[in-house]
């Protein structure tokens, strides 16, 4: 590497000497006295002291210092002393002139020139351009209000801190690093702070959503609100900023409000000056812009169409760029791999590398509830490619490294999840003694398989677990006395690729704890969100799969009403469009008729949007309700309008949750009706309508003991008898007919009432997602829900008062929000019409 | 299959943020919908909005990972490739995205529709 120029034998010279070598000096101007060009400055003086006459414009008033620093000192836990990186006493030992106050306004190219803003005039034969970026500020009316401020230098961290020292409200927009740590300063500086973030989790580019949860909880435990997936409209305010208004309505009063959502690379100088400019100035691998003599480096460049605005990349640039410019050959960025950490004091937070997953990589997840520790993962090709640490970062840099050298990790996979320190010391091997054995060795009596034959089918049929070995070897198959050993042999063949048959089905392959376990965790431990479960429950997948998110919608949702905000991407579609998907894409559609009861409106309603539609068939349904066949799913909203006009609403036939409530006439006009089925159906209807589920829910009441209504195969059935009502559950019409058990008799509406709201939460409560309520009843027994409900009144009470509470939040007609309020219209309308 | 060397041209379909995240919206094309997802890591992917089973609207299945689930069957497409999860078999054509910014555009040029052609799965046509 050639250091010094090409002249003759090195001399050794001082400082002195060097600076006052004469004219000969090459002269180099910096313009902008951020972390980059210092840098820049730093290391050309380690590896060319004197080769340049250097002269630094500031914009700022202040010497250098480290701007990713501003943080800590907005939380008063640095002072602004300590964050300075080189001195005014610096600047001047190295013979470098600096301006600071003295923003640079043009460049002459052709007279090699630059000119500030007082009009100082300064030549050079070299000019490097590291201007920085500007905070973006979102273009909404009010952004310009004084109040709005960025958080890029001292002078916006003075203007926080002065406002704080007022105390009030503050709004931060943006939840990336910066927003994070201006609304962690705020908060200690005493504002009551929220963070209005547009996307569903904070800090998205660095986190997965997981610990992007995880962030966001321990935010809200130190007091700061936080509102992602809000979409800010407009910033309010006459002399000074009042309030955020944001898409959805909701106004947040604000007595600032700090703007970070992003950095702009600030490259108005090189643009005006010619230079070829894409997001930023381009430069290429040597950090060359357009012209020959101009140079640029930091978050002002644009490098492989890629712009940076991290520390570490923008000194790999002026590592390179210091180099060629002392003489040196052959460095070159190339790009850069990066980590972040988020400098909020007691909140670990590391990320490195690409973790969005894809083709052909492996995720491995790690999660430690009670330490609040979250670890995940991402390989590829025996390869680290990202790495996403919470609660625990020790060891990010050494995934860092992992990751940065692109190592062969396929050694360490067993083990690097738990970091660096594991202990490699061989313990003892439990499946030693099964390795060992020869392949003649006969693992299952009952049906004569030997080691061999079962190693051979797991390795080329690809089998991983004890079912399939059964299956295709029929080892394990007869009494099972032989399938702790199966396993092992599985667990010696495949290595890691194997995990041992838990004794209870897990809810479904993303954990391997079981529903009964996961409702407990929720309600005991006060899970509150699908991500604080996933967490708490160790889940191996980022997001859950479309059998566990379900479930965890319903349980979160049964065990939190109001406060709970269901998740509409977990729902299954018929719920998402509120209408029954059919074998052809089209839907159907059921309008609810209470107890079975309609009239000459309804049907004219109905039998105008079938006209109007072109709805090819009407059918009446086994529940007493008329179903509309074929409708197009953007034709659901105008359907639901017209229905809706006639003072008809959803049936929720496409709901876990009450179907229809079937009667027959009753006392009204059959010459045998003992009580007035009809008029209990609709009290039944109009009390459990709308109610989520575990299943589908059907009731029915007959008006004698003659059952019309066949409400002893329903989930709960009423029939009517001359001293009163007997009580049936756990019956059902569907793939195994049950007939129901008789729980109860009691003399008067009000029980049937009472008793109907306590099942449906028993049920609610405790039946696992998917689960009717006639395996249920089978699975716990009767007596169990006869102990419950029967046997002990204040119990029941208590589950009926839950039961009402949580309907209070579910009675709104789903097709009313959807028609006429708009909700979900993205649901129905196509992305786009092209071609 | 003769291919003519051309350019790719990208049809503008919308932005990013029209799309729920693990959700889905269709885009109706001459040559049938598409749908296009994306996911919790923000990446969009574009498949012919039918299941290789059945042709079930894979625009209006569940999200979870990079895949979709199929609400008709519960078959689990790859939404990289189309590629049916196995032990199920079949394949689903896709069409390549490209996201600039927050704006999302398809090449359906470039798309790999089974419309027209055997579907491995079912026999159909």
């Amino acid at each position: 590497m050639h250091l010094s120029s090409n002249n003759g034998p090195a001399v050794e010279l001082n400082e002195a000497e060097l600076r006052n070598a004469g004219p000969a000096r090459e002269r180099l101007v910096v313009v902008g006295n951020g972390m980059a060009g210092m840098k820049t400055v730093e290391e050309l003086l380690a590896k060319a002291p004197g080769r340049f006459d250097i002269t630094v414009f500031g914009a700022e008033p202040h010497p250098n210092y480290n701007r990713i620093m501003l943080s800590p000192v907005l939380a008063g836990e640095k002072t602004f002393d300590q964050i300075v990186l080189n001195s005014r006493e610096w600047y001047d030992a190295n013979g470098i002139t600096l301006l600071t106050s003295e923003p640079v306004e043009g460049i002459d190219r052709e007279g090699k020139t630059v000119i500030s803003q007082s009009g100082r005039v300064v030549p050079y034969d070299r000019l490097l351009i590291a201007t920085g970026s500007m905070p973006f500020i979102i273009p909404v009316p009010g952004s310009t209000l004084p109040g709005v401020i960025g958080f890029r230098d001292l002078a916006d961290v003075d203007a926080m801190l002065a406002a704080a020292a007022k105390g009030g409200r503050a709004v931060v927009i943006g939840g990336g690093l910066l927003g994070l740590e201006a609304a962690n300063g705020l908060r200690v500086k005493g504002m009551d702070v929220t963070v209005v973030h547009l996307m569903p989790t904070l800090m998205e580019r660095q986190l997965d959503p997981s610990a992007g949860m995880l962030l966001q909880r321990e935010l809200e435990r130190r007091g700061i609100e936080v509102l992602t997936g809000a979409d800010t409209a407009e910033i309010v305010g006459d002399e000074w900023v009042s309030a955020v208004r944001l898409k959805d309505g909701r106004e947040l009063p604000a007595d600032i409000v700090v703007m970070a959502v992003g950095i702009r690379p600030n490259m108005a100088l090189g643009k005006a000056a010619g230079l070829d400019c894409g997001r930023g100035i381009r430069v290429d691998d040597q950090m060359r812009t357009s012209d020959p003599s101009i140079y640029a480096v930091g978050e002002c460049v644009e490098h492989r169409g890629v712009t940076w605005g991290l520390v570490a990349p923008l000194f790999e640039m002026a590592k390179v760029l210091a180099h060629d410019l002392a003489g040196g050959e052959g460095a070159a960025y190339t790009g850069s791999v990066t980590s972040t950490k988020l400098k909020v004091t007691g909140v670990d937070v590391f990320s490195a590398g690409d973790f969005s997953g894809g083709e052909g990589t492996e995720d491995i997840v790690f999660r430690d509830a009670a330490r609040g520790v979250y670890k995940r993962l991402v390989l590829k090709d025996g390869k680290l490619l990202g790495a996403v640490l919470y609660g625990d970062t020790k060891d990010g840099a050494w995934y860092f490294s992992l990751l940065k050298d692109g190592a062969d990790v396929s050694a360490e996979r067993d083990t690097m999840i738990f970091g660096q320190g594991f202990g490699s010391a061989d313990a003892g091997d439990p499946n030693a003694a099964i390795a060992a054995l020869p392949d003649s060795a006969e693992i299952c009596g009952c049906n004569g398989v030997c080691k061999g034959t079962i190693v051979k089918a797991i390795t080329e049929k690809g089998l991983t677990s004890l079912d399939e070995v059964k299956a295709h070897t029929k080892a394990s198959a007869s009494c099972g006395g032989c399938s702790g050993t199966v396993e092992r042999l599985l667990a010696v063949t495949l290595g890691d690729g194997f995990t041992a048959a838990p004794k209870v089905k897990p809810m479904c392959k993303c954990t391997h704890h079981t529903h009964d376990e996961v409702r407990a965790a929720i309600v005991d431990r006060g899970l509150k969100t699908m991500a604080e479960v996933f967490q708490a429950m160790e889940w191996t997948t980022p997001d859950g799969c479309a059998s566990c998110r379900p479930a965890l919608n319903y349980y979160l949702l049964c065990a939190w009403p109001g406060e709970y905000r269901d998740d509409y991407q977990s729902r299954f579609i018929n719920e998402r469009a509120h209408a029954n998907i059919q074998k052809d894409g089209t839907y159907s559609v059921v309008p609810r008729m209470w107890g079975g009861l309609t009239n000459a409106a309804e049907l004219r309603a109905i039998a105008d949007v079938v006209d109007k539609f072109n709805i090819p068939t009407v059918k009446v349904t086994g529940g007493q309700r008329i179903d509309l066949f074929g409708v197009k799913k953007e034709d659901l909203p105008a359907v639901w309008a017209d229905l809706n006009a006639a003072g008809m609403v959803s049936g929720h036939a496409y709901a876990k949750g009450l179907r229809t409530v079937k009667t027959c006439v009753g006392s009204e006009w059959c010459r045998f009706g003992t009580q007035d089925s009809t008029g209990l159906g609709v009290k039944l209807e109009r009390m459990t309508w709308g109610t989520w589920t575990p299943h589908k829910v059907k009731l029915a009441v007959s008006g004698c003991p003659r059952n019309c209504a066949e409400a002893t195969i329903k989930d709960l059935g009423v029939v009517c008898i001359d001293s009163g009502y007997e009580l049936h559950v756990g019956g059902n019409g569907g793939l195994h007919v049950r007939a129901c058990d008789l729980l109860v008799r009691v003399a008067t509406e009000e029980e049937v009432l009472e008793y109907t709201g306590a099942f449906m939460q028993l049920y609610r409560e405790e039946a696992r997602y998917l689960e009717r309520t006639a395996p249920w009843v089978e699975r716990v027994g009767l007596d169990h829900i006869k102990a419950a409900l029967v046997e002990d009144p204040e119990r029941r009470r208590a589950l009926n008062a839950r039961f009402l509470f949580s309907q209070t939040f579910s009675q709104d007609d789903p097709w009313a929000e959807r028609a006429a309020k708009g909700v979900d219209r993205h649901e129905f309308n196509l992305l786009a019409e092209v071609g | 299959m003769e291919t003519a060397i051309s350019e790719t041209v990208w049809t503008q379909v919308g932005s990013i943020d029209d799309i729920p995240v693990l959700g889905s919206r269709v885009v109706r094309t001459p040559d049938g919908d598409i749908a296009l997802f994306r996911t919790a890591a923000d990446e969009v992917f574009a498949l012919e909005d039918a299941c290789p089973h059945k042709q079930g609207p894979l625009s209006q299945g569940i999200v979870h990972g990079r895949r979709v689930t199929c609400p008709l069957h519960n078959w689990v497409i790859e939404l990289a490739t189309g590629e049916a999860v196995a032990p199920d078999e079949g394949r689903t054509g896709h069409v390549p995205v490209r996201v600039e910014g927050r704006s999302v555009a398809i090449a359906l040029g470039e798309a790999k529709l089974s419309r027209g052609g055997c579907r491995k799965a079912c026999g159909h046509v």
